[in-house]
Protein backbone atom coordinates (compact mmCIF):
# COMPACT_ATOMS: atom_id res chain seq x y z
CA UNK A 1 0.00 0.00 0.00
CA UNK A 2 1.31 3.52 -0.43
CA UNK A 3 0.68 6.79 0.26
CA UNK A 4 1.91 10.20 -1.11
CA UNK A 5 1.04 13.85 0.38
CA UNK A 6 1.87 16.68 2.24
CA UNK A 7 3.68 16.60 5.39
CA UNK A 8 3.08 18.12 8.35
CA UNK A 9 5.63 18.40 11.20
CA UNK A 10 5.07 18.50 15.08
CA UNK A 11 7.64 18.64 17.46
CA UNK A 12 8.22 15.90 20.46
CA UNK A 13 6.18 14.38 23.16
CA UNK A 14 2.70 15.25 21.21
CA UNK A 15 0.29 13.99 23.51
CA UNK A 16 -3.61 13.24 23.26
CA UNK A 17 -4.83 16.37 24.28
CA UNK A 18 -3.15 17.91 21.50
CA UNK A 19 -4.73 15.56 18.60
CA UNK A 20 -8.04 15.73 20.18
CA UNK A 21 -8.77 18.33 23.08
CA UNK A 22 -10.84 16.34 26.13
CA UNK A 23 -13.40 19.03 25.67
CA UNK A 24 -14.56 17.15 22.79
CA UNK A 25 -14.49 13.43 23.66
CA UNK A 26 -18.27 13.40 24.42
CA UNK A 27 -18.84 12.48 20.32
CA UNK A 28 -17.03 9.34 19.09
CA UNK A 29 -17.91 10.56 15.28
CA UNK A 30 -15.01 10.52 12.94
CA UNK A 31 -15.69 13.76 11.48
CA UNK A 32 -16.65 15.65 14.48
CA UNK A 33 -13.55 14.55 15.80
CA UNK A 34 -11.21 15.33 12.63
CA UNK A 35 -12.98 19.14 12.97
CA UNK A 36 -10.67 19.65 16.21
CA UNK A 37 -7.90 17.42 15.22
CA UNK A 38 -4.51 19.17 16.74
CA UNK A 39 -6.22 21.99 17.11
CA UNK A 40 -4.14 23.13 20.18
CA UNK A 41 -1.23 22.70 18.78
CA UNK A 42 -1.68 24.26 14.96
CA UNK A 43 -5.27 25.38 14.49
CA UNK A 44 -5.36 25.60 10.90
CA UNK A 45 -4.33 22.17 10.67
CA UNK A 46 -7.93 20.47 10.41
CA UNK A 47 -9.13 22.89 7.53
CA UNK A 48 -5.84 23.02 5.47
CA UNK A 49 -5.04 19.25 5.98
CA UNK A 50 -5.67 17.06 2.80
CA UNK A 51 -5.89 13.03 2.02
CA UNK A 52 -3.16 11.54 2.44
CA UNK A 53 -1.29 13.93 3.84
CA UNK A 54 1.58 12.35 6.61
CA UNK A 55 1.97 13.54 9.48
CA UNK A 56 5.77 13.73 11.07
CA UNK A 57 6.55 14.07 14.93
CA UNK A 58 9.31 13.69 17.21
CA UNK A 59 9.55 11.14 20.07
CA UNK A 60 6.83 9.68 21.89
CA UNK A 61 3.97 10.72 19.85
CA UNK A 62 0.23 10.30 21.30
CA UNK A 63 1.86 10.31 24.72
CA UNK A 64 -0.97 10.53 27.81
CA UNK A 65 -4.36 9.02 27.66
CA UNK A 66 -5.58 6.11 26.33
CA UNK A 67 -8.07 7.87 23.93
CA UNK A 68 -8.75 6.03 20.96
CA UNK A 69 -10.51 9.51 19.69
CA UNK A 70 -6.88 10.25 18.86
CA UNK A 71 -6.12 7.46 16.04
CA UNK A 72 -9.67 7.82 15.04
CA UNK A 73 -9.53 12.22 14.58
CA UNK A 74 -6.42 11.73 12.79
CA UNK A 75 -8.11 9.22 10.70
CA UNK A 76 -10.98 11.21 10.23
CA UNK A 77 -9.06 14.08 8.53
CA UNK A 78 -7.75 11.92 5.92
CA UNK A 79 -4.16 12.11 7.04
CA UNK A 80 -2.54 8.47 5.37
CA UNK A 81 0.48 7.69 7.87
CA UNK A 82 2.10 9.00 10.58
CA UNK A 83 5.79 8.92 10.81
CA UNK A 84 7.47 9.77 14.28
CA UNK A 85 10.87 8.75 15.83
CA UNK A 86 9.08 7.14 18.57
CA UNK A 87 5.33 6.86 19.60
CA UNK A 88 3.91 6.00 23.30
CA UNK A 89 2.79 2.45 23.66
CA UNK A 90 -0.99 2.52 24.17
CA UNK A 91 -1.49 5.51 20.92
CA UNK A 92 0.97 2.77 19.19
CA UNK A 93 -1.58 -0.15 20.27
CA UNK A 94 -4.45 1.76 19.37
CA UNK A 95 -3.06 2.66 16.16
CA UNK A 96 -2.99 -0.46 14.89
CA UNK A 97 -6.50 -1.78 16.41
CA UNK A 98 -8.28 1.35 14.38
CA UNK A 99 -6.36 0.69 11.06
CA UNK A 100 -4.17 3.90 11.33
CA UNK A 101 -0.92 3.78 9.60
CA UNK A 102 2.11 4.69 11.85
CA UNK A 103 6.40 3.93 10.98
CA UNK A 104 8.81 4.11 13.55
CA UNK A 105 11.54 6.19 11.42
CA UNK A 106 14.08 8.29 13.34
CA UNK A 107 15.78 9.56 10.22
CA UNK A 108 12.67 10.25 8.11
CA UNK A 109 11.08 12.32 11.65
CA UNK A 110 14.36 14.40 11.93
CA UNK A 111 14.90 15.08 8.25
CA UNK A 112 11.34 15.54 6.76
CA UNK A 113 9.61 19.64 6.88
CA UNK A 114 6.38 21.21 6.39
CA UNK A 115 5.05 21.05 3.36
CA UNK A 116 7.47 18.44 1.66
CA UNK A 117 6.55 15.96 -0.53
CA UNK A 118 6.15 12.72 0.52
CA UNK A 119 5.89 8.80 -0.23
CA UNK A 120 5.48 5.84 1.95
CA UNK A 121 5.14 2.36 0.65
CA UNK A 122 3.77 0.56 4.02
CA UNK A 123 4.50 -3.08 3.17
CA UNK A 124 8.34 -2.31 2.39
CA UNK A 125 8.56 0.53 5.30
CA UNK A 126 9.98 2.90 2.60
CA UNK A 127 9.90 6.71 3.14
CA UNK A 128 10.69 8.53 -0.10
CA UNK A 129 11.17 12.58 0.56
CA UNK A 130 10.24 14.36 -3.43
CA UNK A 131 10.95 17.48 -2.23
CA UNK A 132 14.66 16.48 -0.64
CA UNK A 133 14.80 13.36 -2.80
CA UNK A 134 16.08 11.60 0.01
CA UNK A 135 15.10 7.71 0.78
CA UNK A 136 14.52 6.38 4.58
CA UNK A 137 14.17 3.42 6.14
CA UNK A 138 11.24 2.89 9.02
CA UNK A 139 11.88 0.24 11.88
CA UNK A 140 9.95 -3.24 10.52
CA UNK A 141 6.51 -3.76 11.81
CA UNK A 142 6.44 -6.39 14.52
CA UNK A 143 5.39 -9.98 13.31
CA UNK A 144 2.30 -9.90 15.44
CA UNK A 145 1.31 -6.66 14.61
CA UNK A 146 1.70 -7.32 10.87
CA UNK A 147 -0.60 -10.28 11.71
CA UNK A 148 -3.27 -8.23 13.24
CA UNK A 149 -3.34 -6.00 9.61
CA UNK A 150 -3.58 -9.07 7.80
CA UNK A 151 -6.64 -10.16 9.73
CA UNK A 152 -8.07 -6.53 9.67
CA UNK A 153 -7.38 -5.42 12.67
CA UNK A 154 -7.84 -6.58 16.29
CA UNK A 155 -11.49 -7.32 16.20
CA UNK A 156 -11.42 -9.42 13.31
CA UNK A 157 -8.20 -11.05 14.28
CA UNK A 158 -10.68 -11.92 18.06
CA UNK A 159 -13.24 -13.14 15.52
CA UNK A 160 -10.89 -15.50 13.46
CA UNK A 161 -9.34 -16.66 17.16
CA UNK A 162 -12.82 -17.34 18.61
CA UNK A 163 -13.78 -19.11 15.75
CA UNK A 164 -11.57 -21.50 15.67
CA UNK A 165 -11.92 -22.25 19.25
CA UNK A 166 -15.59 -21.72 18.35
CA UNK A 167 -16.40 -20.04 21.53
CA UNK A 168 -19.36 -17.63 19.27
CA UNK A 169 -21.85 -19.20 16.97
CA UNK A 170 -20.34 -18.17 13.71
CA UNK A 171 -23.82 -16.79 12.49
CA UNK B 1 14.15 -21.53 37.57
CA UNK B 2 14.43 -18.20 35.78
CA UNK B 3 14.32 -15.35 37.63
CA UNK B 4 12.18 -12.64 37.04
CA UNK B 5 10.37 -9.61 38.33
CA UNK B 6 7.04 -9.11 39.77
CA UNK B 7 5.59 -8.29 36.50
CA UNK B 8 7.38 -11.10 34.64
CA UNK B 9 6.11 -13.32 37.38
CA UNK B 10 2.11 -12.08 37.34
CA UNK B 11 2.43 -12.55 33.55
CA UNK B 12 4.19 -15.98 33.68
CA UNK B 13 1.16 -16.84 35.40
CA UNK B 14 -1.90 -15.09 33.24
CA UNK B 15 -0.67 -16.79 30.51
CA UNK B 16 0.05 -20.00 31.71
CA UNK B 17 3.83 -20.05 31.55
CA UNK B 18 6.26 -21.16 33.71
CA UNK B 19 8.46 -18.23 32.72
CA UNK B 20 8.38 -14.75 30.26
CA UNK B 21 11.56 -12.84 29.68
CA UNK B 22 11.10 -9.51 28.06
CA UNK B 23 10.03 -9.05 24.37
CA UNK B 24 7.83 -11.96 24.45
CA UNK B 25 4.43 -11.87 23.05
CA UNK B 26 2.04 -13.82 25.50
CA UNK B 27 -1.71 -13.74 25.59
CA UNK B 28 -2.40 -13.07 29.16
CA UNK B 29 -5.76 -14.46 31.09
CA UNK B 30 -7.36 -10.59 32.09
CA UNK B 31 -8.96 -10.66 36.05
CA UNK B 32 -10.53 -7.76 35.83
CA UNK B 33 -11.42 -5.01 32.70
CA UNK B 34 -12.94 -1.50 32.76
CA UNK B 35 -13.69 1.61 30.79
CA UNK B 36 -15.58 4.78 31.11
CA UNK B 37 -18.06 6.95 29.61
CA UNK B 38 -15.18 8.39 26.87
CA UNK B 39 -13.99 5.11 26.56
CA UNK B 40 -16.54 2.27 26.90
CA UNK B 41 -19.05 3.47 23.79
CA UNK B 42 -16.47 2.78 21.44
CA UNK B 43 -15.62 -0.61 23.17
CA UNK B 44 -19.08 -1.03 23.50
CA UNK B 45 -19.62 -0.43 19.38
CA UNK B 46 -17.19 -3.20 18.69
CA UNK B 47 -18.51 -5.40 20.45
CA UNK B 48 -22.07 -4.98 19.09
CA UNK B 49 -20.05 -4.94 15.71
CA UNK B 50 -18.28 -8.46 16.14
CA UNK B 51 -21.23 -10.30 17.22
CA UNK B 52 -20.45 -11.18 20.49
CA UNK B 53 -23.64 -12.24 22.84
CA UNK B 54 -21.90 -12.05 26.29
CA UNK B 55 -19.04 -10.88 28.14
CA UNK B 56 -16.55 -13.54 29.45
CA UNK B 57 -17.88 -12.87 33.20
CA UNK B 58 -20.01 -10.02 34.24
CA UNK B 59 -18.68 -9.86 37.64
CA UNK B 60 -15.50 -8.83 35.97
CA UNK B 61 -16.00 -6.12 33.50
CA UNK B 62 -16.63 -2.47 35.39
CA UNK B 63 -18.33 0.42 33.44
CA UNK B 64 -17.68 3.72 35.46
CA UNK B 65 -19.25 7.09 34.18
CA UNK B 66 -16.85 9.43 36.04
CA UNK B 67 -15.15 11.71 33.34
CA UNK B 68 -18.56 13.81 32.10
CA UNK B 69 -20.56 12.48 35.18
CA UNK B 70 -23.06 14.08 36.34
CA UNK B 71 -23.68 14.31 32.87
CA UNK B 72 -22.27 17.86 31.98
CA UNK B 73 -24.19 17.82 28.57
CA UNK B 74 -26.92 16.08 26.38
CA UNK B 75 -23.74 14.31 24.37
CA UNK B 76 -22.19 13.10 28.08
CA UNK B 77 -25.38 11.41 28.88
CA UNK B 78 -26.14 10.01 25.80
CA UNK B 79 -22.80 8.58 25.80
CA UNK B 80 -23.32 7.47 29.26
CA UNK B 81 -26.24 5.90 28.58
CA UNK B 82 -24.59 3.86 26.40
CA UNK B 83 -22.97 2.23 28.94
CA UNK B 84 -26.24 1.97 31.21
CA UNK B 85 -27.81 -0.06 28.51
CA UNK B 86 -25.28 -2.21 28.00
CA UNK B 87 -24.68 -3.26 31.54
CA UNK B 88 -28.31 -4.06 32.06
CA UNK B 89 -28.44 -5.93 29.35
CA UNK B 90 -25.15 -7.56 29.95
CA UNK B 91 -26.24 -7.67 33.39
CA UNK B 92 -22.85 -6.42 34.96
CA UNK B 93 -22.47 -6.18 38.61
CA UNK B 94 -20.21 -2.69 38.71
CA UNK B 95 -22.14 -0.03 37.01
CA UNK B 96 -22.14 2.74 38.96
CA UNK B 97 -24.62 5.80 38.91
CA UNK B 98 -24.33 9.10 40.30
CA UNK B 99 -24.67 8.75 43.77
CA UNK B 100 -22.59 5.44 44.06
CA UNK B 101 -19.95 6.14 41.87
CA UNK B 102 -16.76 7.61 42.10
CA UNK B 103 -13.81 8.32 40.24
CA UNK B 104 -12.49 4.76 38.90
CA UNK B 105 -8.89 4.24 40.05
CA UNK B 106 -9.79 5.36 43.39
CA UNK B 107 -13.49 3.25 43.53
CA UNK B 108 -12.27 -0.25 42.43
CA UNK B 109 -9.56 -0.94 44.89
CA UNK B 110 -11.63 0.78 47.57
CA UNK B 111 -14.50 -1.78 46.76
CA UNK B 112 -11.95 -4.35 46.57
CA UNK B 113 -12.68 -5.00 42.69
CA UNK B 114 -8.63 -4.93 42.02
CA UNK B 115 -6.38 -6.79 44.06
CA UNK B 116 -2.55 -8.11 44.29
CA UNK B 117 -1.97 -10.61 41.97
CA UNK B 118 -4.22 -9.46 38.77
CA UNK B 119 -4.07 -8.95 35.26
CA UNK B 120 -6.24 -5.65 34.81
CA UNK B 121 -6.95 -3.64 31.92
CA UNK B 122 -8.68 -0.62 31.71
CA UNK B 123 -9.64 1.62 28.60
CA UNK B 124 -8.07 4.45 30.50
CA UNK B 125 -4.37 5.40 30.77
CA UNK B 126 -4.00 5.63 34.47
CA UNK B 127 -5.25 1.85 34.94
CA UNK B 128 -1.70 1.58 35.87
CA UNK B 129 -2.85 2.94 39.23
CA UNK B 130 -3.20 -0.76 40.56
CA UNK B 131 0.34 -1.36 40.42
CA UNK B 132 -0.04 0.16 43.53
CA UNK B 133 -1.36 -3.02 44.88
CA UNK B 134 1.25 -5.08 43.25
CA UNK B 135 -1.29 -6.18 40.59
CA UNK B 136 0.11 -5.75 36.34
CA UNK B 137 -2.78 -3.29 35.62
CA UNK B 138 -2.27 -1.34 32.30
CA UNK B 139 -3.97 1.19 30.38
CA UNK B 140 -5.60 0.13 26.53
CA UNK B 141 -7.74 1.55 23.97
CA UNK B 142 -11.11 1.06 23.50
CA UNK B 143 -10.98 -2.12 21.16
CA UNK B 144 -8.01 -3.48 23.42
CA UNK B 145 -11.01 -3.55 26.06
CA UNK B 146 -13.97 -5.09 23.73
CA UNK B 147 -11.40 -7.86 22.51
CA UNK B 148 -11.13 -8.15 26.10
CA UNK B 149 -14.51 -8.30 27.36
CA UNK B 150 -15.35 -10.45 24.43
CA UNK B 151 -12.51 -13.54 25.54
CA UNK B 152 -11.01 -12.35 28.99
CA UNK B 153 -7.71 -12.37 27.51
CA UNK B 154 -5.14 -9.86 25.65
CA UNK B 155 -2.26 -9.90 24.05
CA UNK B 156 1.10 -8.15 25.56
CA UNK B 157 4.83 -7.80 24.99
CA UNK B 158 6.39 -8.56 28.23
CA UNK B 159 8.17 -4.99 29.17
CA UNK B 160 11.71 -4.44 30.44
CA UNK B 161 11.32 -3.63 33.93
CA UNK B 162 13.21 -0.56 35.27
CA UNK B 163 13.98 -0.50 39.25
CA UNK B 164 13.94 2.80 41.09
CA UNK B 165 14.93 2.49 44.59
CA UNK B 166 14.01 5.22 47.20
CA UNK B 167 16.25 5.28 50.39
CA UNK B 168 16.32 7.60 53.07
CA UNK B 169 13.11 9.61 55.16
CA UNK B 170 10.93 11.83 53.82
CA UNK B 171 10.87 15.60 55.08
CA UNK B 172 7.35 16.85 56.09
CA UNK B 173 4.79 17.46 53.69
CA UNK B 174 6.38 15.29 51.32
CA UNK B 175 4.68 12.20 49.56
CA UNK B 176 3.95 9.94 46.80
CA UNK B 177 2.78 12.71 44.44
CA UNK B 178 6.30 14.49 44.95
CA UNK B 179 8.32 11.32 44.42
CA UNK B 180 6.60 10.60 40.95
CA UNK B 181 7.07 13.95 40.18
CA UNK B 182 10.61 13.82 41.19
CA UNK B 183 11.02 10.40 39.21
CA UNK B 184 9.48 11.59 36.00
CA UNK B 185 11.72 15.03 36.52
CA UNK B 186 14.57 12.74 36.43
CA UNK B 187 13.90 10.14 33.48
CA UNK B 188 11.70 12.72 31.32
CA UNK B 189 8.17 11.57 30.08
CA UNK B 190 9.51 9.05 27.67
CA UNK B 191 12.04 7.80 30.26
CA UNK B 192 9.92 4.21 30.88
CA UNK B 193 8.25 4.13 27.32
CA UNK B 194 7.08 0.64 27.17
CA UNK B 195 8.58 -0.94 30.56
CA UNK B 196 7.41 -2.13 33.76
CA UNK B 197 8.57 1.06 36.18
CA UNK B 198 8.85 -1.36 39.70
CA UNK B 199 9.25 1.14 43.01
CA UNK B 200 11.30 -0.15 46.31
CA UNK B 201 13.30 0.90 48.87
CA UNK B 202 12.76 1.85 52.69
CA UNK B 203 11.22 4.95 51.72
CA UNK B 204 8.03 2.75 49.34
CA UNK B 205 8.39 0.56 52.25
CA UNK B 206 7.22 2.66 54.79
CA UNK B 207 4.72 4.54 52.61
CA UNK B 208 0.90 4.50 53.06
CA UNK B 209 -0.64 2.86 50.24
CA UNK B 210 -2.61 6.51 49.23
CA UNK B 211 0.74 7.08 48.31
CA UNK B 212 1.65 4.52 46.45
CA UNK B 213 -1.55 4.70 44.36
CA UNK B 214 -0.41 8.14 43.40
CA UNK B 215 3.05 7.26 42.69
CA UNK B 216 2.05 4.13 40.26
CA UNK B 217 -1.06 6.51 39.17
CA UNK B 218 1.57 8.76 37.27
CA UNK B 219 4.00 5.71 35.95
CA UNK B 220 2.00 6.50 32.45
CA UNK B 221 3.39 10.03 33.01
CA UNK B 222 6.60 8.95 32.21
CA UNK B 223 5.39 6.52 29.54
CA UNK B 224 5.33 3.10 31.27
CA UNK B 225 3.05 0.31 30.56
CA UNK B 226 2.81 -0.20 34.85
CA UNK B 227 4.21 1.15 37.85
CA UNK B 228 4.39 -1.67 40.22
CA UNK B 229 5.34 -1.99 44.18
CA UNK B 230 5.71 -5.21 45.66
CA UNK B 231 2.48 -6.16 48.15
CA UNK B 232 3.62 -6.24 52.41
CA UNK B 233 1.62 -5.84 55.17
CA UNK B 234 0.69 -1.84 54.29
CA UNK B 235 -0.94 -3.57 51.05
CA UNK B 236 -2.44 -6.80 53.10
CA UNK B 237 -4.11 -4.11 56.03
CA UNK B 238 -5.40 -2.28 53.20
CA UNK B 239 -7.21 -5.27 50.71
CA UNK B 240 -7.98 -8.10 53.45
CA UNK B 241 -11.07 -6.42 54.73
CA UNK B 242 -12.19 -5.41 51.06
CA UNK B 243 -11.07 -8.19 48.46
CA UNK B 244 -13.97 -9.48 46.78
CA UNK B 245 -11.98 -12.55 45.78
CA UNK B 246 -9.13 -14.86 46.55
CA UNK B 247 -5.67 -12.82 46.06
CA UNK B 248 -1.54 -13.48 45.67
CA UNK B 249 1.39 -11.31 46.56
CA UNK B 250 4.31 -11.61 44.31
CA UNK B 251 7.64 -10.13 44.77
CA UNK B 252 10.97 -9.90 42.51
CA UNK B 253 13.37 -12.60 42.99
CA UNK B 254 16.82 -10.92 44.22
CA UNK B 255 18.59 -12.04 40.83
CA UNK B 256 15.74 -11.07 38.50
CA UNK B 257 16.93 -8.82 35.41
CA UNK B 258 16.30 -5.26 35.32
CA UNK B 259 17.30 -2.94 32.06
CA UNK B 260 18.66 -0.35 34.46
CA UNK B 261 18.24 0.56 38.17
CA UNK B 262 17.87 4.39 39.80
CA UNK B 263 18.92 5.05 42.65
CA UNK B 264 18.08 8.25 44.76
CA UNK B 265 18.34 9.41 48.53
CA UNK B 266 15.06 11.87 48.57
CA UNK B 267 16.11 12.78 52.22
CA UNK B 268 16.28 16.46 50.93
CA UNK B 269 13.84 16.16 48.96
CA UNK B 270 11.71 19.36 48.83
CA UNK B 271 7.56 19.20 48.02
CA UNK B 272 7.79 19.05 43.83
CA UNK B 273 5.47 20.95 41.39
CA UNK B 274 5.45 20.28 37.72
CA UNK B 275 5.20 23.52 36.03
CA UNK B 276 2.81 23.57 32.26
CA UNK B 277 3.00 22.19 30.43
CA UNK B 278 4.70 18.80 30.92
CA UNK B 279 4.98 16.48 33.68
CA UNK B 280 8.29 16.50 33.58
CA UNK B 281 8.74 20.11 34.06
CA UNK B 282 9.66 19.46 37.59
CA UNK B 283 10.84 22.34 40.08
CA UNK B 284 11.03 22.09 44.00
CA UNK B 285 8.48 24.21 45.22
CA UNK B 286 11.17 26.12 47.44
CA UNK B 287 13.05 27.14 44.30
CA UNK B 288 10.13 28.63 42.50
CA UNK B 289 9.71 32.41 41.62
CA UNK B 290 6.37 34.48 42.62
CA UNK B 291 3.41 32.58 40.77
CA UNK B 292 0.11 34.22 41.08
CA UNK B 293 -2.80 31.89 40.46
CA UNK B 294 -6.70 31.75 40.12
CA UNK B 295 -7.85 28.04 41.05
CA UNK B 296 -6.71 25.26 43.19
CA UNK B 297 -8.31 21.64 42.21
CA UNK B 298 -7.87 19.11 45.07
CA UNK B 299 -9.12 15.93 43.20
CA UNK B 300 -8.48 13.07 40.92
CA UNK B 301 -7.75 9.52 40.58
CA UNK B 302 -3.89 10.56 42.00
CA UNK B 303 -5.05 12.25 44.58
CA UNK B 304 -8.62 12.50 45.57
CA UNK B 305 -8.18 10.02 48.44
CA UNK B 306 -9.40 10.53 51.93
CA UNK B 307 -5.39 10.70 53.36
CA UNK B 308 -5.13 13.58 50.23
CA UNK B 309 -8.25 15.75 51.74
CA UNK B 310 -7.07 15.44 55.14
CA UNK B 311 -3.90 16.84 54.40
CA UNK B 312 -5.79 19.97 52.74
CA UNK B 313 -7.91 20.19 55.55
CA UNK B 314 -4.51 20.19 57.56
CA UNK B 315 -3.47 23.28 55.57
CA UNK B 316 -6.86 24.90 55.48
CA UNK B 317 -8.09 24.43 58.97
CA UNK B 318 -9.26 28.02 60.27
CA UNK B 319 -7.92 29.82 56.98
CA UNK B 320 -9.73 31.08 54.08
CA UNK B 321 -8.96 30.77 50.40
CA UNK B 322 -7.62 33.96 49.50
CA UNK B 323 -10.07 36.27 47.92
CA UNK B 324 -9.10 36.08 44.32
CA UNK B 325 -9.22 32.17 44.39
CA UNK B 326 -11.54 29.81 43.21
CA UNK B 327 -10.50 26.48 45.39
CA UNK B 328 -12.02 23.32 44.79
CA UNK B 329 -12.16 20.08 46.84
CA UNK B 330 -13.68 16.74 44.88
CA UNK B 331 -13.49 13.85 47.18
CA UNK B 332 -12.99 10.93 44.80
CA UNK B 333 -15.79 8.45 45.84
CA UNK B 334 -19.03 8.31 47.82
CA UNK B 335 -17.17 6.28 50.87
CA UNK B 336 -14.20 9.11 50.79
CA UNK B 337 -17.20 11.78 50.47
CA UNK B 338 -18.82 10.10 53.77
CA UNK B 339 -15.72 9.43 55.44
CA UNK B 340 -14.55 13.32 54.74
CA UNK B 341 -18.05 14.47 55.86
CA UNK B 342 -17.71 12.74 59.23
CA UNK B 343 -14.49 13.51 59.87
CA UNK B 344 -15.77 17.19 59.52
CA UNK B 345 -13.25 18.02 56.89
CA UNK B 346 -16.09 19.61 55.09
CA UNK B 347 -16.61 22.00 58.00
CA UNK B 348 -12.62 23.22 57.14
CA UNK B 349 -13.30 23.41 53.92
CA UNK B 350 -16.56 25.21 53.89
CA UNK B 351 -15.42 27.40 56.20
CA UNK B 352 -12.26 28.22 54.17
CA UNK B 353 -14.86 29.11 51.38
CA UNK B 354 -13.72 26.42 49.46
CA UNK B 355 -16.41 24.70 47.26
CA UNK B 356 -16.83 20.67 47.42
CA UNK B 357 -17.91 18.61 44.22
CA UNK B 358 -19.73 15.24 44.19
CA UNK B 359 -17.08 12.78 42.75
CA UNK B 360 -16.11 13.26 38.93
CA UNK B 361 -12.64 13.59 37.41
CA UNK B 362 -14.27 16.72 35.95
CA UNK B 363 -11.97 19.81 35.78
CA UNK B 364 -8.52 17.34 35.42
CA UNK B 365 -8.94 16.80 31.99
CA UNK B 366 -11.26 20.25 31.40
CA UNK B 367 -14.68 18.71 31.26
CA UNK B 368 -16.60 20.55 33.49
CA UNK B 369 -16.99 22.00 36.92
CA UNK B 370 -13.57 24.20 37.19
CA UNK B 371 -12.44 25.45 33.37
CA UNK B 372 -10.02 27.77 33.44
CA UNK B 373 -10.21 30.91 31.25
CA UNK B 374 -7.82 32.18 28.99
CA UNK B 375 -4.50 33.52 31.23
CA UNK B 376 -5.65 31.96 34.35
CA UNK B 377 -3.28 29.15 36.06
CA UNK B 378 -4.19 26.32 38.29
CA UNK B 379 -2.70 24.32 41.09
CA UNK B 380 -4.10 20.99 40.43
CA UNK B 381 -3.27 17.67 42.60
CA UNK B 382 -3.81 16.09 39.47
CA UNK B 383 -1.76 14.35 36.66
CA UNK B 384 -1.49 16.72 33.65
CA UNK B 385 -0.78 19.65 32.56
CA UNK B 386 -0.36 19.88 28.72
CA UNK B 387 -1.60 22.90 26.93
CA UNK B 388 -5.54 22.72 27.14
CA UNK B 389 -5.80 20.21 29.72
CA UNK B 390 -8.19 22.27 31.94
CA UNK B 391 -9.81 24.70 29.56
CA UNK B 392 -8.65 27.13 27.38
CA UNK B 393 -5.32 26.63 25.44
CA UNK B 394 -3.71 29.85 26.99
CA UNK B 395 -4.32 28.50 31.04
CA UNK B 396 -1.26 27.10 32.74
CA UNK B 397 -1.87 24.17 35.04
CA UNK B 398 0.65 23.61 38.19
CA UNK B 399 0.63 19.92 39.42
CA UNK B 400 1.39 19.70 43.25
CA UNK B 401 0.66 17.48 46.33
CA UNK B 402 -2.17 18.23 48.09
CA UNK B 403 -0.75 20.25 51.25
CA UNK B 404 1.06 22.17 48.50
CA UNK B 405 -2.48 22.73 46.14
CA UNK B 406 -3.81 24.24 49.77
CA UNK B 407 -1.17 26.04 50.92
CA UNK B 408 -1.19 28.01 47.52
CA UNK B 409 -5.46 28.15 47.64
CA UNK B 410 -4.48 30.14 50.74
CA UNK B 411 -2.05 32.64 50.15
CA UNK B 412 -3.06 33.39 46.09
CA UNK B 413 0.76 32.12 44.98
CA UNK B 414 2.30 28.77 44.73
CA UNK B 415 3.48 28.16 48.24
CA UNK B 416 5.05 25.70 50.38
CA UNK B 417 2.94 24.29 53.18
CA UNK B 418 4.83 26.21 55.98
CA UNK B 419 4.37 29.41 54.94
CA UNK B 420 0.76 29.08 56.05
CA UNK B 421 1.27 26.50 59.28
Amino acid sequence: MKIEGQAWKFGDDIDTDAIIPARYLNTTDPALLAAHCMEDADPLFSTEVKPGDIIVAGKNFGCGSSREHAPIAIKGTGVGCVIAQSFARIFYRNAFNMGLPILECPEAAEAIQTGDRVEVDLDRGTIFNHSRQQKYQAHPVPPFMQELIKAGGLMAYVDEQLRKTAELPTD
Amino acid sequence: MTSMTISEKILAKHAGQSSVRPDDLIEANVDFALGNDITAPIAIEAFRRSGAKRVFDPERVALIPDHFAPNKDIASAMQIKVLREFSREQHLLHFYEVGRMGVEHALLPEQGLVLPGDVVIGADSHTCTYGALGAFATGVGSTDLAAAMITGKIWFKVPASIKFVFRGKRKPWVGGKDLILYTIGRIGVDGARYKAMEFVGEVIEALPMADRFTMSNMAIEAGAKVGIIAPDGITEDYVKERAKRPYEFYRSDEDAVYESVYDWDVSELEPMVALPHSPQNVKPVTELPEIEIDQVVVGSCTNGRLEDLRQAAEVLKGKKVAPNVRCMIIPATQWIYQQAMREGLFEIFLNAEAAVSTPTCGPCLGGHMGILAAGERAVATTNRNFVGRMGHVESEVYLSNPAVAAASAIVGRIAHPDEVM
